[in-house]
């Protein structure tokens, strides 16, 4: 463990390079990496520790809240103010759907949004990464693969070991 | 994957971006427009022109709020007049971004990835634009919120029966989630114009808006399982939002509105209007930012046929309309019809035949399709032919209805006129403020296209 470090990162110059990296962390056991791509790549998901996302669940929660929610404020607002338009029912629920079916949408998109906020960390505007001059190929055209100081088989020379073979086009220690 | 897919898709794929483009070469192109700014004398002539539009606008608004509503051309009997005629043409315009972005998503139509952020900024310019009408038509508008549940002293509800409030929220949801599936979809996007920006100012405000977007792994999962379900959110909204538009009209008894067939109706001319918009705009878009190896020949063919195909459900909603009036054998419902062909305002329905029936034909020639001026051409008077449309359902419904002694006539005043082009002038100074400030490509998803193109065989 070296806990000045937030890890040691490395840039490759190609989706092939970099999923061969990734290979070979898997194979020598490290465990707590870092991606950071231009574009999602779906190769790599299989190559890390699963990341499960909550996020359809989120939505499908705040949806039925949102849409229960809506259908009852309908029938509520009907009983407490009856009007009587045409002689119809006061819970004439097939005139609710259109507003319960927009709320349901409404609330699960914002729930969405907001549970991915939460699970992103966002705003988080500062990280480690960003200390390394080069990251900014990250969003462009480079793959960037961090070990981060927290594994348990972290160091400086076995993280640089780690790399030399998959043949990056930089090395570096990012501080914490 | 078999491998006749495999070599299609790789055809697919090659025709919709030009051969030799690199992770490298796309992010430079598309980023280049908002931090290089190239033709700057093109944007500032265009922008201009489009600000006096939105000169002329608040103008025209000072004046509706001053003097009331009363400045437009509506009375009775036709109280709706420019103002709806205007909402529901802006409101459909907008319909074609969400159907580029979420429905050709799910459906994995590549050919949306060049042209759905800018489709998008359509829309929700397109709406932005919409929603002014209805708040203006209120003519009180600083009491819009009566149309929210809120609690009231008096104890009052919105009538939830009523369609003219399913629109409310209809048109706030549709503008919210768009503005959502809009800006998540940028975030990327907004992290790399933070990287390549050469200013602190710009590094700074890209920065703060891309809220610290890294491209991590967990990013991406997350990212991308929202992105998706936003889209299948997206999907029936847009089909409820024009649905419910059209049960404005087809819930009252009046002829000529009262009728089953609106609300699909609605949702195919949304979509046509709104594909025609996007030629509009993205034709000489693509020529002056030379953009033609991201947006292709194969893209305007593409949006060329599906805006012809649409053209023919709309085409069969004007038939429909016709055949229900004289098979209902009800006196109002087919005087309504034969007014529209032959009445006071016949003008408007034979210019609406050449423009929404006519002109799309000649699209059915792969030359013609190809020729930009051509679909250029066709895309504009398509825009009219929408809005002559949405014309002739309000005032030919309203001025003429069941009581001959309470007829009468529409006629449009300059602020009616000054209101609809002061928004077209919104809607242009918006779109060039876009094109100045935002990637209009998105460079993640081009991106994702370039590596799959290098995977193919």
């Amino acid at each position: 463990m070296n806990r000045d470090a937030y890890g040691t990162m490395a840039a490759f110059a190609s989706e092939e390079a970099f999923l061969g990296a990734l290979r070979s962390l898997r194979d020598a056991g490290y465990r707590r990496v870092d991606t950071f791509t231009p574009y999602a790549v779906e190769e790599a998901e299989r190559l890390l520790p699963p990341v499960r996302t909550p996020i359809p669940w989120i939505m499908l929660a705040a949806g039925i809240l949102g849409g229960g929610g809506a259908f009852f404020m309908q029938w509520y607002a009907c009983r407490d103010y009856p009007l009587n338009v045409g002689g119809k029912p006061l819970d004439s629920w097939p005139a609710f759907v259109p507003v319960t079916f927009e709320l349901t949408v409404l609330s699960a998109a914002l729930a969405g949004v907001a549970g991915f906020l939460w699970l992103a960390g966002f705003p988080r505007l500062d990280h480690p990464a960003f200390s390394d001059g080069r990251f900014r190929r990250a969003s462009q055209d480079r793959f960037f693969v961090c070990i981060r100081s927290d594994d348990p088989r972290y160091s400086r020379e076995s993280a640089r070991d780690a790399f030399r073979a998959t043949e990056p086009e930089s090395v570096e220690e990012v501080p914490a | 994957m078999t491998s006749p897919t495999r070599s299609h898709r790789a055809e697919t794929s090659r025709a919709l971006l030009a051969p030799g483009q690199t992770l490298a070469s796309v992010t430079r192109q598309i980023s280049d427009l908002p931090l290089e700014r190239p033709h700057s004398r093109f944007w500032w002539i265009g922008f201009l022109a489009a600000f006096a539009g939105v000169m002329v606008l608040l103008a025209s608004l000072s004046w509706v709020l001053i003097r009331g509503v009363g400045v437009w051309g509506i009375n009775m009997p036709v109280a709706w007049g420019f103002a709806i005629v205007n909402f529901v043409w802006w409101i459909g315009i907008g319909h074609a971004g969400t159907f580029i972005s979420a429905i050709l998503l799910l459906l994995h139509q590549q050919w949306r990835t060049s042209i759905n952020r800018f489709t998008e900024a359509m829309t929700l310019f397109a709406v932005a634009c919409a929603g002014i009408f209805p708040l203006m038509h209120l003519g009180r508008p600083q009491f819009f919120y009566w149309l929210l549940p809120y609690p009231d002293t008096m104890g009052l509800w919105p009538q939830f029966r009523s369609p003219l409030v399913w629109d409310v929220f209809a048109v706030s949801t549709y503008a919210t989630v768009s503005l959502i599936f809009w800006y998540v979809g940028l975030l990327p996007d907004l992290a790399t114009l933070r990287d390549r920006a050469q200013t602190t100012v710009r590094r700074r405000a890209y920065g703060l808006l891309s809220l610290g977007w890294r491209g991590s792994g967990t990013h991406w999962t997350h990212y991308s399982k929202l992105y998706v379900l936003l889209a299948g959110l997206a999907a029936p909204l847009v089909v409820s939002v024009h649905s419910i538009v059209g049960l404005d009209f087809a819930i009252a008894i009046l002829p000529g509105w009262h009728s089953t067939l609106f609300p699909p109706y609605f949702v195919g001319g949304a979509i046509f209007s709104g594909f025609a918009m996007v030629l509009t705009l993205v034709i000489p878009l693509r020529a002056v930012y030379r953009l033609q190896a991201m947006i292709t020949a194969r893209h305007l063919d593409l949006m060329a046929k599906v805006m012809m195909a649409m053209g023919w459900i709309v085409a069969y909603g004007y038939f429909c309309e016709f055949f229900t009036a004289w098979r209902s054998g009800v006196i109002f419902d087919r005087y309504v019809a034969v007014n529209r062909v032959i009445g006071p305002y016949a003008g408007y329905f034979w210019a609406l035949m050449a423009c929404n029936v006519v002109a799309p034909q000649f699209l059915w020639s792969a030359r013609l399709r190809r020729n930009t001026a051509v679909l250029f051409t066709v895309a504009l008077l398509v825009n009219v032919g929408m809005w002559i449309e949405r014309f002739i359902i309000v005032i030919t419904s309203l001025h003429r209805d069941f009581l001959p002694s309470s007829w009468g006539m529409y006629h449009a005043t300059f602020w009616d006129y000054s209101t609809l082009f002061g928004t077209i002038g919104l809607f242009a100074a918006l779109l060039f403020l876009f094109i100045r400030f935002l990637p209009a490509i998105s460079m993640t998803e081009m991106r994702a296209m370039v590596a799959a193109q290098k995977g193919e065989p």
